[in-house]
């Protein structure tokens, strides 16, 4: 099995999708429009919209969910980090229509309506934000390690979390976070 | 004394001795300010009555650049307290800092306290975000502000309890009477009209600031004020903002740097259902409702496109470009004397590349007309800038332009201009709705303004007892920061020297002081070795600054270096390399692995010590440091903007590499707390060190001198 995390690695071609996912590339041609079920933070949506269009586009401007953000367009930030079916993906990368079927979360859907999630509380308590702009994509980025690795080791951590890029270089104080969040998952 | 002159003298002075004169503004009537605030009272720090005077009048002379300090504080009837500010926030944390300053002298929690800022519509001109500014200048401003309506407070309540002013004080925003059981806040201040109309005739000028000592919020690591929002992806940063109806832009690039339009059709775009396409001289854009329809609108008429290209140098070329386009020549050494009387003499010269600032948050703008008048909501270190662009570029009255600046996504020095705003509004007039245009990383890594590469020459002599005899030192095209030497050199001669740059350049976190502390700390590295002396011992020879020496001295001692320079190791080496700029010191050493096989130069540890005053956020403070070193690491060792035949051939992530996570090292970060001198921005001066201290590692390990930035084992000469 491949890695979730394969595709977020510096200078390499994104393969952004996990098993099982169908990977439909964007590309420059005339679009046609594609019609499919998708839930986004627990509500289920029925869509007509380009097939190519991107995930990260769909959800910023048809739902309004801002929390994914535009970094790069290339798979090589981690801004736009969203999980589906709990694992982490580009949404720049990923067709809207790539998640046909799936259950999409992002920054907005994963506390509990006030109640942030505890990985949110960790970046909190470490103070491990400055602009603040890749902080949804770290965080979704960490609760996806933590879904598929609930102990990772440190190398693992930084190997993860090295697909996210922070301008800010707010690095110490995220990798802090990460790890209060993994020690918090272990107790 | 002038004002101007008067407030040149404050810049001078110690923290709670500032006296810049206050003014007070009452019942502002202005339907703007009683929409976003409601009822209350105003006081305007530094020029701001008068602005407002001049705001009313249209078009005002407001100058670019070096505004002072100045700020807004108003008092509402229901108990807000909120802060105005020029200044922006972009991750350095000013909102904080700015919230601390005021609850500080208020004497109110941090959560009464809200901050508007970078709104040109609300804030007074307070100049460019930038140069380390807010914390020397906006704090004091805000301080000075609060500082007096604390005191009118106390006077109100004086007056109405018939007790003398000195007896009372103000505690969490209350002042209470303990005999009497009454008490006063600043919502009973701000609805005693005639109370403070009093006060108005007898403008306090001399308040004192609260002192170090006794601060309790200034001083302390209150965290960022709007953190919850950020980890829950609340905030709207400008390219989050939308307006009803609003559209998405996209704008026609040219292929090459230089090249000229001849020729577009954009009637097949035109055809495509919602979209809007623009042509206006060289400005060509399109509007959709959606990015993605935005993108194929481009593309239609992108495909229609006639250019005629220029010829336009590669990267390569610019070291020799710079030199040979120096305006006036390169100026030679003034010292010929002592070039040939000293019994050692040295020269060297180093290259620094362009890098771009690459900000998380690209470029981005939305612009709404609503009746000839224009609201653009955009990030930048400059809104006031961007209010003259846009009212200078659509002809348009100062009041009829409003800036409004939601906490942005990074700017690093490189969102000055306001290109993004005028694009985005010039597609919205044509549009008949607001439009947001939002660049891409691409068009950022391409058409934003790039740090200036620099080409700087150095030449010095050195006496028989190793002692610097002149100092010549010459920067080519990058800046003038820092360009002095803080060390005894005997005569020094140093000039910046502007040349014809192939590239749009601008600001950049720390401005030139990186490329003149590259260059000079290396110099001084190579002159130790030519004395024969450890570079540590070299440097603290020719060095006065106690402030300067401290830094170097402690971070020497924390990393051992003594003993860590004797030490062989293979393929290890360790460097250290000081500086200062903008009123703080910093020193760093660096252990770095040389991997010569694979072409590698990793940096291991890092012992970093700062100074830069009394410390308003410690929490912050280190967050800033770190945030300069690492950043700092990318230009010292990767980022290089690579271009030929007008094209940029690295506009993207995944082939110009900024630091990541695995690239932080080991790092020993410490500050010196000065509170006896007065607070210095953070958010620049740690950035200058880092990229000799790595240069001057990697010779100590090889023996190989590099002169360039980026740090590259394959562009080494032999020494
Ligand atoms: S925007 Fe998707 S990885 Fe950068
Ligand atoms: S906090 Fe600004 S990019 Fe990470």
């Amino acid at each position: 099995m491949r890695s979730q995390g394969s595709g977020f690695r510096r200078g390499c071609p994104p393969l952004p999708l996990g098993p099982g996912s169908v990977y439909i590339p964007l590309v420059n041609s005339p679009d046609t429009d594609a019609t499919f079920t998708v839930t986004v933070n627990g509500r289920q949506h029925t869509v007509t919209t380009e097939a190519q269009r991107s995930l990260l586009d769909w959800l910023r401007e048809d739902l309004g969910l801002t929390g994914p953000k535009y970094g790069c367009g290339e798979g090589q930030c981690g801004a736009c980090t969203v999980l589906v079916d709990g694992r982490r993906e580009h949404a720049c990368l990923l067709p809207a229509a790539g998640a046909a079927g799936k259950s999409v979360t992002t920054i907005e859907g994963l506390g509990n309506g006030d109640q942030l999630h505890p990985v949110q509380e960790a970046f909190l308590a470490e103070g491990a934000m400055q602009c603040g702009f890749c902080t949804p994509g770290m965080i979704l980025a960490a609760v996806a390690l933590l879904n598929e690795k609930p102990q990772p080791t440190e190398a693992e951590v930084v190997a993860w979390m090295d697909a996210h890029i922070c301008r800010c270089c707010g690095y110490p104080r995220i990798l802090n976070a990460v790890r209060r969040a993994v020690a918090e998952a272990e107790r | 004394m002038t004002k101007q002159a008067r407030r040149e003298a404050d810049a001078e002075m110690p923290v709670g001795e500032f006296a810049d004169s206050v003014e007070f503004t009452f019942a502002m009537d202005r339907r703007r300010f009683v929409q976003v605030l409601g009822a209350g009272l105003m006081i305007a720090v530094g020029p701001g009555a008068a602005l407002a005077q001049e705001r009313n009048g249209g078009r005002g002379g407001r100058g670019a650049g070096a505004a002072p300090a100045a700020a807004r504080i108003h008092f509402g009837e229901d108990g807000r307290v909120t802060v105005l500010s020029g200044k922006i926030e972009m991750g350095q944390g000013a909102r904080t800092e700015l919230t601390q300053a005021a609850a500080e002298e208020l004497r109110v929690p941090v959560d009464q306290v809200r901050m508007i800022l970078g709104d040109t519509g609300l804030a007074p001109d307070d100049g460019l975000t930038a140069g380390s500014r807010t914390t020397p200048s906006t704090v004091p401003a805000v301080r000075q502000g609060a500082a007096a309506a604390r005191e009118l407070l106390v006077d109100l309540a004086a007056k109405q309890w018939g007790v003398p002013p000195g007896s009372l004080e103000v505690r969490d925003g209350w002042i209470t009477e303990n005999a009497g059981g009454r008490s006063l806040t600043y919502a009973d201040l701000a609805r005693g009209g005639e109370v403070a109309a009093a006060f108005a005739q007898s403008v306090p000028r001399d308040i004192a600031l609260t002192p170090v000592a006794r601060w309790r919020v200034m001083g302390t690591s209150v965290p960022r004020v709007d953190r919850r929002d950020l980890v829950a992806g609340r905030h709207q940063y400008p390219s989050d903002r939308t307006r009803p109806g609003m559209l998405y832009g996209k704008i026609l690039r040219p292929p090459s740097y230089g090249a000229r339009l001849l020729a577009v059709d954009l009637g097949p775009a035109r055809a495509m259902a919602g979209v809007v396409a623009v042509q206006d001289g060289s400005l060509v854009g399109v509007a959709a409702p959606t990015t993605r329809r935005a993108v194929e609108a481009l593309r239609a008429v992108s495909a229609t496109a006639q250019w005629e290209v220029r010829a336009h140098p590669s990267s390569r070329e610019v070291p020799g470009l710079l030199r040979r386009n120096a305006q006036g020549g390169v100026p030679p050494n003034p010292f010929a004397d002592e070039l040939a009387r000293a019994p050692k003499r040295l020269r060297a010269t180093y290259h620094v590349a362009y890098v771009q600032h690459a900000p998380m948050e690209t470029r981005s703008a939305l612009a709404e007309w609503d009746q000839g008048r224009l609201t653009v909501w955009t990030g930048t270190q400059n809104p006031f800038g961007y209010h003259r662009e846009l009212a200078r570029a659509f002809r348009l009255s100062d009041d009829a332009v409003r800036v409004i600046v939601p906490d942005f996504g990074g700017g690093f020095g490189g969102k000055h201009t306001g290109e993004c705003a005028i694009e985005a509004a010039r597609l919205a007039q044509a549009a008949g709705r607001p439009v947001l245009v939002r660049w891409t990383r691409e068009e950022e890594f391409t058409w934003a303004y790039f740090r200036p590469a620099a080409v700087i020459d150095a030449e010095a002599t050195l006496d028989a007892d190793n002692r610097l005899t002149s100092w010549h030192f010459i920067n080519l095209n990058s800046g003038g920061s820092a360009l002095e030497t803080p060390y005894r050199a005997g005569r020094t001669h140093a000039r910046f020297v502007r040349s014809d740059a192939p590239l749009r350049q601008g600001s950049y976190r720390v401005l030139a002081a990186t490329a003149n502390n590259f260059a000079r700390e290396s110099f001084m590295d190579e002159l130790a070795a030519a004395a024969g002396v450890d570079p540590l011992d070299f440097r603290l020879a020719h060095l006065d600054e106690p402030r300067l020496r401290a830094v170097l001295e402690t971070a020497a001692n924390r990393f051992r270096w003594k003993q860590r320079v004797t030490e062989r190791r293979d393929n290890l080496g360790v460097g250290l390399a000081c500086g200062t700029e903008k009123g703080s010191v910093v020193a760093a050493c660096a252990e770095v692995l040389v991997d010569a096989a694979r072409d590698r130069i990793v940096v291991r540890r890092v012992c970093q010590v700062f100074e830069c005053g009394a410390v308003v956020n410690p929490d912050n403070l280190v967050a800033q440091i770190q945030s300069c070193l690492i950043m700092g690491l990318g230009p010292a060792l990767r980022e290089e903007m690579r271009f030929a035949g007008g094209v940029m051939r690295n506009a993207a992530f995944s082939r110009y590499h900024v630091p990541r996570l695995s690239d932080v090292p080991e790092l020993d970060l410490h500050v010196l707390d000065r509170p006896d001198l007065p607070s210095a921005g953070a958010g620049e001066t740690p950035l200058i060190a880092i990229a000799p201290a790595i240069a001057n590692a990697v010779f100590q390990a090889t023996g190989r001198r590099i002169r360039e930035m980026p740090i590259r084992l394959r562009a080494a000469q032999p020494e």
